[in-house]
């Protein structure tokens, strides 16, 4: 390094960092497709068995291709066989789910839209308190207000519906969409606030018009966490809501695991794509919303 | 009036969610934290009882496995899930040339649900069709591969299915880390004559550590919460050898009418991710003041 | 030998173009300054000479060996950085020996070099804080150390100064001059700060949109643009141009600007070529300083213009004037008063004047 290197120095170096990076290089994508094998693994497996009948699944292994693209678990799954007593099919369970995701989706978000709205534009004293107050609930373990939230639900009638885990669900979403909005909205130059005031513009109308159009890319964001939170959620589904109201986690996890007849295995994957399709879907489409909410709503800023 | 219903209205909008926060959060964790103190069976009583409810759940040889099995998972969680999704961070970030979709392939699971994640690993590795089946038609004849069923293996189980589901997360935080590291310390670096690995090893990863820290900290919370995940694939069994605390919780809860004993465990549950979110958000909000 | 020398050089990042046929030849212990507006590739070039970018075509070569294809760490440079780039979780003798380690030096030689660049620096009373925990001035010292402590056959700097405030920067200029006067290594330095070129440099390059528009001593930048991107440029504020075109008659030649009927003789004018000047049309440079309130020179000619706007700046005003619809500057000291709105006799230094094709923009 210090001496004046020689020609033929400088040769041997080329070639050998030639060589080097040749093989970092296939190194480097051998490990991330062994990976990337792991990863599309049971996705393959789940989308293979629930084209097989039980006859291929019993004589081929996970791996091996339906010898035809048979669709019938994936019916029999979504609409059922057809008979009366024991028949369960995840249809009117899909329909709970969309029942309950749309109204919860919406409330939280406007909800959370608002309080990040005062608390970043209209700021008082003690806002950081307030929001330190609303964050935590992004933390708790929700064993810990299972069993009060059970009466509560109880006591207003609406245990075992769909309104009952509309109301749960915007609740416990609420400290997600205030931090989302929250940290949106603090990058927001407030001087455009103070403008539109000495322009004469109220709360309401700072918001409609002026915040509201600009935040298209945090709604997305929003509106797919929530949307994906809510829709995979399985303890309140399963705590709150156990009969006809069930959302569809829960009833795939129920028909996984009823024991009435002989295991299916085609069908069980066939319910297991129907109940994560929409999201992923959603992560397919949206996947640069999905990572910022993920990234931005399980770390804070 | 008027006047100060508009001198107000920030407030008096940020109400409602402060309120149902304050009542759905605040007031239901001390509710709880009551009835831990009661002797509540199947319905909740208000005479206090003392710290009874802890010393039978001390004392109950299911909570001890469960609290067992949680240390253990979220050890080997923490560890594969920080590892794998370091590894797979620093090699994403060499100019790969299918970045983007080796990218979604490592995140996809993390929009499936832990129900989803579960009914797909039960059926993969489930020792008469599954894994087990696949390696003896290959000609591995002895191949056996029965942790699902088996007492002493079934928690890894779950713990394969949960780095399944969580590595990919611990990557994109990583990989987000890296990518906001300044162009010019990596060429200053390669300059200084750093290899690749002493660039990743002496440089960047030394500075990622509020990256470790997040990790950690969302990792930790992910575990002590996890209930999905094992109800979908081993429902805590064989036997109890797979329950967890959640799953303890629950069902003290509402199968074994134990209401002051599941709100004990309910609460040790808070304290153990109270213990863990609060200097995070400490550090973080003093954090954010600095800037 | 060329300690640096570059060959035809093209770099492109997809379908943007950002260097084109860059050639450039530096002597041992010159200062080469790249200057440039932003966005013109002056970064760029330097990290092709680092080997931190790839070449499309052409090839740079160091004491004449062809190191297109080597390792940054084996071409013998160091770099300092406009953002520093120190390692933060590094000390600062830790940020400064990392190089020598990598590089496998003996204890010995190490602590040797860390003591005498660290002294040199005055850095040694900072040798166990953090980077953080340093001033700007600082932590460009320490990053200048980084690079001092390897010995390097050629410095390359990238806007080291542009994150300082004003007067660190004139500060922190001054001592890389002494630093080069001392060690006479060769140097490339970039900067899009035209003050820093002049003072620093003993050849300046200016780049604009990948090219090399002019490769040569400050004197000769100032004087001799080659084009009137340089002329406006270099400067401030910049050169006047002005439209209009050339007259020959027999042994005169005279400019005379649109609308103007004044004929300015540019007799000793130094011409590329002589052929073909009559009726060409032409911009007549003129820098605001050589715009004369008294006669200095035999020859200075002068000319009758209308103040429209004076600007003060301290111990200079510049002054907006009028040469038939054409809106020049001149430079005063602040001292004189300036009567607006009227005619003033002012002297043009001919002496000073560039020429420049109105078509190519090319100096004649
Ligand atoms: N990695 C890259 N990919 C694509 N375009 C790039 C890349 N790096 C630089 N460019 C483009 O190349 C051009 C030259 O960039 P460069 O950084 O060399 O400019 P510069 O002269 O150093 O400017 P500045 O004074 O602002 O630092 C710019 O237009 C820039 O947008
Ligand atoms: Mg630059």
């Amino acid at each position: 390094m210090q001496d004046n290197l020689q020609s033929s120095s400088y040769k041997e170096l080329e070639q050998k960092s030639k060589y080097t990076n040749m093989f970092l290089r296939w190194f480097l994508y051998f490990v991330l497709i062994l990976f990337a094998s792991y990863f599309i693994f049971p996705l393959y497996v789940m989308v293979v068995t629930s084209l097989k009948t039980m006859e291929e699944i019993r004589q081929g292994t996970l791996l091996t291709w339906p010898s035809s693209l048979n669709f019938d678990s994936w019916l029999v799954a979504w609409g059922g066989r057809g008979y009366g007593a024991g028949d369960t099919f995840l249809r009117p369970y899909f329909w709970n789910s969309i029942k309950m995701v749309v109204p919860a989706v919406f409330f939280s978000t406007f909800i959370g839209a608002m309080t990040g709205y005062v608390l970043t534009k209209w700021r008082f004293k003690g806002d950081q308190w307030v929001f330190l107050f609303l964050l935590f609930g992004c933390f708790i373990p929700f064993q810990a207000i299972l069993l009060p939230m059970a009466r509560t639900l109880g006591t207003l009638g609406i245990s075992n519906s769909v309104v009952g885990l509309v109301l749960v669900h915007t609740v416990y979403g609420i400290p997600f969409t205030t931090l989302f909005f929250r940290n949106y909205y603090i990058s927001v130059p407030t001087e455009l606030v103070k403008a539109a005031r000495i322009d004469g513009a109220g709360f309401f109308k700072i918001f409609f018009k002026i915040l509201l159009p600009i935040s298209a890319p945090i709604i997305v964001v929003t509106v797919i966490w929530q949307f994906t939170q809510i829709w995979n959620d399985f303890l309140f589904g399963s705590t709150f809501s156990f009969g006809e109201a069930a959302p569809i986690q829960v009833a795939l996890n129920n028909m996984v695991l009823s024991s009435t007849s002989v295991k299916e295995y085609n069908v069980d994957m066939a319910s297991a794509i129907i109940a994560g399709i929409p999201t992923l879907i959603v992560y397919v489409l949206a996947g640069k919303y999905f990572i910022r909410g993920l990234t931005s709503g399980a770390v804070k800023g | 009036m008027f006047k100060w219903l508009e001198k107000n209205l920030p407030k008096i909008v940020m109400a409602p969610a402060v309120g149902l926060i304050g009542w759905f959060v605040y007031g239901f964790v001390l509710w709880t934290l009551y009835i831990s103190f009661t002797n509540s069976k199947i319905l909740p009583k208000y005479e206090l009882w003392g710290f009874g409810q802890y010393e039978k759940l001390w004392a109950s040889r299911k909570w001890l496995i469960s609290v067992d099995n949680l240390l253990v998972f979220t050890a080997l969680f923490l560890i594969f899930c920080i590892v794998i999704g370091i590894i797979l961070a620093i090699f994403l970030d060499q100019k790969i040339r299918a970045e983007g979709v080796l990218r979604t392939i490592y995140l996809y699971p993390m929009a499936l649900s832990f129900i989803v994640t579960g009914t797909a690993w039960k059926w993969i590795l489930n020792p008469t069709l599954g894994i087990q089946k696949m390696f003896i038609d290959w000609g591995f004849e002895n191949f056996t591969f029965d942790w699902l069923v088996n007492r002493e293996m079934a928690i890894y189980t779950i713990v394969i299915a949960g780095v399944w589901q969580s590595a990919g997360f611990v990557m994109a935080l990583f990989l987000a880390g890296l990518r906001s590291v300044e162009d010019e310390i990596v060429k200053a670096a390669k300059i200084d004559g750093a290899g690749l690995f002493t660039v990743y090893w002496k440089i960047l990863l030394p500075m990622m550590r509020p990256v470790f820290f997040t990790s950690f900290v969302i990792l930790v919370h992910i575990s002590i919460k996890s209930y999905d995940l094992i109800v979908a694939l081993t429902q805590g069994g064989p036997g109890i050898s797979t329950t967890m605390p959640a799953l303890f919780m629950t069902q003290a809860a509402f199968h074994k009418s134990q209401v002051g004993l599941s709100a004990a465990s309910a609460m040790m549950m808070f304290m153990a991710v109270a213990a863990v979110i609060i200097p995070y958000l400490y550090s973080e909000l003093r954090r954010e003041n600095a800037r | 030998m060329k300690t640096l020398k570059i060959e035809e050089l093209s770099k492109n990042f997809g379908t943007t173009e950002v260097l084109r046929k860059i050639n450039l030849e530096i002597d041992e212990g010159n200062f080469l300054v790249l200057l440039g507006p932003s966005g013109c590739g002056k970064s760029t070039l330097l990290n092709i000479i680092a080997g931190l970018e790839t070449i499309n075509e052409g090839n740079v070569f160091i004491d004449d060996y062809n190191v297109s294809k080597v390792e940054p760490k084996d071409r013998n440079i160091a770099m300092v950085f406009q953002s520093y780039a120190l390692y933060p979780s590094m000390n600062v003798k830790e940020n400064m020996i990392f190089g020598l380690k990598q590089a496998k030096t003996s204890k010995e030689k190490i602590a040797e070099q860390l003591e005498k660049v660290s002294t040199f620096l005055q850095v040694d009373k900072l040798l166990e804080r953090k980077p953080s925990q340093l001033s700007g001035g600082q932590r460009q010292r320490v990053a200048i150390g980084r690079a001092l402590v390897r010995e390097p056959r050629i410095f390359l700097f990238d806007e080291p100064l542009s994150n300082l405030d004003a007067k660190l920067r004139v500060e922190m200029r001054r001592e890389i001059k002494k630093l080069h006067q001392q060690l006479k290594t060769t140097v490339v330095y970039v900067t899009h700060d035209q003050t820093e070129a002049m003072s620093l440099g003993t050849k300046i390059a200016i780049m604009n949109h990948g090219v090399i528009q002019q490769n040569e001593t400050p004197e000769n930048i100032y004087n001799k643009p080659s084009n009137t991107f340089v002329a406006d440029f270099i400067g401030s504020p910049s050169m006047n141009l002005i439209k209009g075109k050339l007259i020959k008659n027999s042994n005169n030649i005279s400019f005379i600007a649109d609308d103007s009927s004044l004929e300015v003789p540019i007799n000793n004018y130094d011409f590329k070529e002589n052929s073909d000047l009559n009726n060409k049309e032409i911009y007549f440079g003129i820098r605001p300083e050589h715009i004369y309130f008294k006669k200095l020179n035999e020859d200075d000619f002068d000319i009758n213009l209308r103040a429209d706007l004076s600007e003060y700046i301290g111990h200079e005003q510049i002054v907006t004037l009028d040469y038939s619809n054409q809106e020049i500057l001149a430079k005063f000291p602040s001292t004189i008063k300036i009567e607006l709105e009227k005619e003033m006799k002012l002297y043009f230094d001919l002496a000073h004047i560039s020429l420049f094709d109105l078509k190519t923009k090319e100096r004649i």
